[in-house]
């Protein structure tokens, strides 16, 4: 799972009937440290309850499918939770390289 | 599977019920010999692993859910060992 942010929705009225009900959102994928990173995706909202702006985590490829109530669709991200706190360590500072003398 | 580090918790009230009463790890990923390589994942904590520990992760999704006694969730990332030595060469 990855983090992301919703930065929008989408609203599709012709799509494969078993995707009836289900909510669209853009999300944008976040590093550890929330900095956005890479293209947007849409996701499917695997808890019907994500809204622009959250910080939430999401699942790709089959697993996806997996988070929604019917679990043979055609999705391949979704949305499975809200982050409500997110505590990390940052990151070992990388070793400089060793610097070369002035000629 | 892989190898990272614990750098973090996630802490959700609203998330799909497979999470429920699982604690979730922010891992970043590293190479054999202990360097971040600059990616993460989420993963389900099965050993008690805290922060700063080396793990093993396990990203396939059939297996996490062999472990959780599932059959079907949307589950695939789980933390399944703490590596106490890792030997190269």
């Amino acid at each position: 799972m990855q983090l992301g942010r919703v930065i929008g929705t989408v609203v599709a009225t012709t799509q494969t009937p078993n995707l009836d009900g289900v909510r669209f959102l853009i999300v944008q994928p976040l590093t550890r440290d929330g900095d956005p990173t890479g293209r947007p995706v849409v996701a499917a909202d695997g808890i019907a309850m994500a809204g622009p702006g959250e910080m939430i985590y999401f699942v790709g490829s089959r697993e996806a499918a997996q988070a929604m109530p019917e679990t043979f669709v055609p999705v391949d991200h979704a949305i499975v939770g809200i982050v409500d706190q997110l505590a990390t360590r940052p990151l070992p500072a990388k070793k400089r390289p060793a610097r070369r003398a002035k000629k | 599977m892989k190898i990272g580090r614990v750098s973090g918790t996630v802490v959700s009230t609203i998330n799909s019920p497979i999470f429920d009463g699982q604690r979730l790890l922010l891992c970043d990923y590293l190479t054999p010999t202990g360097e971040p390589t600059g990616g993460y994942v989420i993963a389900v904590d099965t050993v008690q692993a805290g922060p700063g520990e080396t793990v093993l992760i396990l990203d396939e999704g059939t297996a996490a859910r062999q472990i959780m006694g599932v059959t079907t969730g949307p589950i695939r990332a789980m933390v399944v060992g703490v590596i106490d030595e890792v030997a190269l060469g």
